[in-house]
């Protein structure tokens, strides 16, 4: 087997709202595999699909060889989840969740106390703290710590750094990475381009409940185009610049967009204007949605 | 990268006029959790005036000659077990039987009702995060403990006031039934200030709660050993509670109007501590610090079963403990009941139609444990209703992402509510054989006798727990309303049903027309076997929706 998790033309409605519609989806065995989305497009009910909570309409969804739906409990002691909004237990602490959760994944599945309390000191979290008491992010950390302290074959996070201050979002990339080289399987949901180009082998972009690209990072290259705004000394021309675009010069206000490969040609010329001041930011994961499918849609002669 | 000036400061808000900056948005927070309450409330000043209503109406119809109300004075008023349930019998008439029967456990619910809106909004909004977000619009730190009282003061006085007219309306004398009300009304007020301190004191709604019923139920049993003593006995007990007050301003016999002055002045006292605490602390913080629990699960907490148990034990323990204690009272009441009720055939009657035989003491118990069946249905329906409170609180996700499939999800609150509701009829048959034994001189054949007429119930108060899990797997939806409204329609049908002469097939849809009357009836296997398959099918039919509907 080489797929973990098989998703082909899945559909599922809430009522009127159709939240998928035809997703493809292909997670090879072994690999940390980015799940990329603006909110509500249908990342977190995918999931659900997967986990066996929801039922889809149409389409096949198939998960470590098995039917999500039907072999839900079996499936479940192969994988651990992170869902996207923690709730806890208020009266349980920290520590007995985390322990309950590895025991409710079966008996053939094992903590290692020896990991967990590694994972414990890693993240910082107080165990003996009753749930009720912990923020956002530290009641993330104990489903973090639930999950990475299992031995399932299979992880799943919804948006798992959200709430996560920088420090503990360094740490899970750490843990990520380390889970990659044991040969676990990671399906990673995001919003955030940087958390996907950090970690991912492969990444797939969900827009309105399809899939709008899928495949490595190096050939999603042409999406992580940098955005350059500068204020120059002069006039500029960009003209026959390839790899440049959405120029936009105001004056000796220059805004922008350049292909990675682009970017040298482009600082040269704008050095030889002079530079005030200069500002090169990845653009957000919205914005790419933003240039990239709404241009698409609308036709070339649209702007976004 | 520009920076926007801050939108220009608003001088002050809108409505709330001299109020000090403390109290800032004062007015919009009232006017949300009048909103918010809009349904809850008017409920509770409904049922709280219903209850008090019923029984003058009652009184006035089974007691109407002196000579039969003087009869109960005697036998009644002369009962300690019914001195501790309803207080000192002060007068003979009408007005004074009403407030006797009625008046400590209609301030009691007051108490309940004030308790639940102050805390539901302070603490409780406040550990959801709510007044996090309202904290930072413009709204001065005492707002929402402000409109918290104001909400509760408000509902007591419309206590107050519905009840004084509905009491004068039904032929009571004005000026009683007023200061009855007023009494009544007044004990709101007084736990709306013990529930204000206790808001600041715990760091959790749920422990805020429990300190304010913890005030409560002392408060009822100082009342209780007070009134029980007799005139030999620490009878000044009485005078150290609030639901003692009511007693004591001694509405139809010899008015004390300034027993009124008592709660106020609990209510200022409280109201008074409650702003000098939430001044003194952070958002979020209570005074009484979380104590740290276990750092590693025991070895008890290992599947859904013991999850189960774990998160619902408090509430169980909190019902073994009320249900002992009032069934304890009532059947320590049971000797002397045919004493009490020679007087009236027709409250002989009454007793005689729930509990199904003549032998009035026999009667007497058996209708007991119908309310003890009833109790227990209730408890069970909670405790399945459970399983959709996890689910919309995003509880059961996590859970059945792990190898807990979700019949074995399902079954574990099943569990608890078919064990919770057999301890419950258990302790309300040891209990009342016990307070009936003790005094009538059997306490051993007395108890093993109620525990048996008791479990006798068991099944059908099953089918009703049965009926909200098929509500939870066909409509998850609606399961909640519905659940409780199946078990309404019940309780009426059972209290009311025969009295209103309903057609059978209407007294049939409560099971526990079906179930026996004991002690003293007869038993046959099949009705109780018919209900045993019933519980089963309806939780069969629950589950098996579970496990094929959307989860969340």
């Amino acid at each position: 087997m080489t797929n973990a998790i098989e998703v082909r033309a899945l559909r599922k409605s809430f009522g009127r709202t159709r939240a998928l519609d035809g997703l493809d989806l292909f997670v090879r065995t072994g690999e940390v595999h980015a799940f990329l989305g603006p909110n509500g497009a249908g990342k977190t009910t995918t999931i659900r699909i997967l986990l066996g909570l929801l039922r889809n309409d149409g389409g096949e969804a198939s998960l470590l060889g098995g039917d999500p739906w039907r072999d839900a409990v079996r499936l479940h002691a192969r994988l651990a989840y992170v869902p996207g909004d923690v709730t806890l237990w208020p009266s349980l602490t920290g520590g007995e969740i985390i322990d309950l959760l590895a025991r409710l994944r079966g008996a053939g599945s094992v903590i290692d106390p020896k990991r967990k309390d590694a994972l414990i000191e890693r993240f910082a979290l107080d165990p003996a703290k009753k749930a009720r008491a912990y923020s956002k992010g530290n009641r993330q950390k104990v489903a973090l710590i639930a999950a990475l302290a299992s031995d399932a074959e299979l992880l799943l996070f919804d948006e798992p750094t959200a709430g996560l201050d920088p420090l503990m979002e360094a740490a899970f990339r750490d843990c990520v990475n380390s889970e990659r080289h044991d040969g676990r399987t990671v399906l990673l949901s995001s919003h955030i381009l940087a958390e996907a180009e950090a970690l991912s082998d492969r990444v797939t972009i969900i827009r309105d409940g399809r899939a709008a690209e899928t495949g490595t990072l190096a050939e999603m290259r042409h999406l992580t185009r940098t955005t350059v705004e500068a204020e120059l000394a002069g006039p500029v021309s960009l003209d026959g610049l390839p790899g440049v675009h959405a120029v936009d010069i105001q004056g000796t206000r220059l805004h922008c967009e350049a292909d990675h490969a682009a970017l040298n040609d482009l600082l040269v010329r704008l050095t030889a204007a002079g530079v005030r001041s200069l500002e090169c930011r990845p653009p957000t994961l919205e914005e790419l949605f933003l240039r990239h499918y709404s241009a698409e849609r609308t036709g070339p002669g649209a702007r976004a | 990268m520009t920076i926007q000036a801050p939108p220009a400061a608003r001088a002050g808000p809108a409505g709330t006029g001299r109020a000090g900056p403390g109290l800032a948005g004062t007015g919009a927070l009232t006017k949300l959790a009048f909103r918010r309450d809009r349904i809850m409330l008017p409920t509770w000043v409904y049922l709280i005036t219903v209850m008090v209503g019923t029984n003058a109406y009652t009184f006035r119809k089974l007691y109407s000659t002196a000579a039969a109300r003087a009869q109960l004075v005697v036998s009644g008023g002369g009962n300690p077990a019914l001195r501790f349930l309803y207080g000192q019998l002060n007068g003979s008439s009408v007005g004074a039987l009403t407030a006797w029967r009625i008046g400590v456990w209609a301030a009691l619910f007051c108490a309940l009702m004030t308790i639940f809106i102050v805390i539901r909004h302070t603490r409780g909004d406040e550990e959801a995060g709510r007044l996090e977000l309202v904290g930072s619009a413009v709204v001065g730190r005492q707002a929402a403990l402000t409109a918290g009282l104001l909400t509760a003061v408000t509902a007591s006085v419309a206590v107050a006031a519905l009840l004084g007219v509905v009491l004068s309306a039904l032929g009571l004398p004005v000026s009683g039934s007023v200061v009855f009300a007023l009494a009544i009304g007044a004990n709101g007020l007084a736990f709306t200030g013990i529930a204000a301190v206790a808001a600041q004191l715990a760091s959790g709604a749920r422990g805020a709660r429990g300190i304010a019923f913890g005030v409560l139920g002392a408060a009822f049993m100082l009342r209780a050993i007070g009134d029980s003593a007799g005139p030999s006995g620490p009878s000044w007990l009485t005078w150290t509670s609030p639901l003692g007050w009511v007693e004591l301003t001694r509405p139809f016999d010899g008015q004390r109007r300034w027993v009124l002055a008592l709660p106020c002045a609990v209510l200022a006292a409280g109201v008074g501590a409650a702003y000098a605490l939430a001044a003194r602390r952070d958002l979020g913080a209570g005074l009484l610090p979380d104590r740290p629990g276990r750092a590693s699960a025991s070895g008890l907490l290992r599947g859904p079963l013991s999850l189960a148990f774990r998160l619902q034990r408090g509430v169980l323990a909190g019902w073994a403990a009320g249900v002992a204690f009032i069934f304890a009272a009532s059947g320590a009441a049971a000797k002397g009941i045919g004493q009490l009720l020679g007087s009236s055939t027709a409250l002989q009657r009454e007793f005689t139609r729930l509990g199904g035989q003549t032998a009035i003491t026999n009667a007497y118990l058996a209708a007991l444990m119908v309310l003890a069946g009833l109790g227990a249905a209730g408890y069970a329906t909670s405790a399945v209703l459970r399983l959709r409170a996890e689910e919309t609180d995003g509880l059961a996700e996590p859970l059945l992402a792990t190898a807990a499939g979700r019949i074995r999800w399902g079954l574990s609150h099943v569990a608890v509510a078919v064990f919770g509701a057999a301890v419950l009829l258990a302790v309300a048959g040891l209990a009342a054989g016990l307070g009936y034994g003790l005094r009538a001189g059997s306490a051993g054949p007395q108890a093993a006798r109620m525990i048996g007429a008791a479990m006798a119930q068991l099944p059908a108060s099953l089918v009703i727990a049965g009926v909200a899990v098929a509500l939870v797997g066909l409509l998850p939806g609606a399961c909640v309303a519905g659940a409780w409204t199946v078990l309404g329609v019940v309780v009426f049908i059972d209290l009311f049903g025969e009295a209103l002469q309903l057609s059978h097939w209407l007294l049939d849809i409560s099971p526990f027309t079906h179930a026996p009357r004991l002690p003293g009836g007869t038993v046959s296997a099949a009705p109780l076997l018919w209900l045993c398959l019933a519980a089963l099918a309806f939780s069969a039919v629950g589950l098996a929706a579970l496990r094929r509907r959307d989860i969340g």
